[in-house]
């Protein structure tokens, strides 16, 4: 099964969000995958094949062995959609 | 579980940066006892020690912490800002409306995020929420999305 972790600073609020709306993305799609939140501290010695999350973490996750890809609106299914289509579909 | 009421919402918020910006969202809820000063602190040493990663959306700021630095109910307060802030985000500057999130553990931070997730993930809302100039306007907005 495909894994994905949302990421922020804490791993309480903000990425809980942003795992909704991708989940709700990937159902959509028809993709099935495990999506988990996490503060990005744990991520860092986390396995995932992705990692969503805003550009300012993504600097500090550089080198994960996880594909690492940025979503600057979180409440936008437009460019999560789109996101996932260009890093995860493509 | 706490989330918008009268209380909580205030309109026409001066603040001069980002820090008392998100002081600002939080004494709602400490007025309130719904979280302690602690986690204010807490809040503020989030934005330091990470960034602005919390300004979520264009115009839109989530300041939280942990449950743990000191929250007593799961809640949501708004402020907006009569002149919108910086808080240093690459995309989504400057910040005019600004959420005060005090996350439980329980099962309402889930409710709480959803309802925030159903107001947000429209976009017109956002509009109607920076233009607001009364708590009853807000109220409408909050109603629509039930």
């Amino acid at each position: 099964m495909m894994k994905i972790l949302t990421v922020c600073g804490l791993g309480q609020g903000t990425s809980l969000i942003l795992k909704m709306n991708v989940e709700q993305a990937l159902n959509e799609k028809g993709i099935k995958a495990d999506v988990e939140h996490t503060d990005v501290s744990t991520a860092s010695s986390m396995e995932a094949d992705y990692i969503i999350t805003s550009n300012e973490l993504a600097e500090s996750l550089q080198g994960h062995s996880a594909k690492v890809f940025i979503v600057n609106n979180y409440f936008d299914m437009g460019e999560i959609n789109n996101a996932i289509k260009e890093h995860i579909e493509s | 579980m706490r989330f918008l009421e009268p209380d909580i919402v205030k309109i026409g918020v001066e603040a001069a940066d980002a820090e008392s910006a998100i002081e600002a969202a939080g004494n709602l809820l400490l007025q309130e006892g719904l979280v302690e000063e602690s986690y204010i602190e807490a809040m503020k040493e989030a934005y330091r020690k990470n960034g602005p990663y919390f300004v979520l959306a264009p115009h839109i700021a989530i300041p939280h912490a942990r449950p743990e630095d000191g929250v007593n109910e799961a809640s949501v307060s708004l402020i907006q800002l009569k002149e919108p802030i910086v808080f240093g985000h690459i995309m989504n500057d400057p910040v005019q409306i600004v959420f005060g999130l005090g996350a439980s553990s329980s099962d309402e931070h889930l409710i709480l995020l959803k309802k925030l997730t159903g107001l947000l993930n429209d976009t017109t809302n956002v509009e109607k929420l920076s233009n607001a100039t009364s708590y009853d306007e807000i109220k409408n907005i909050l109603e629509m999305e039930r």
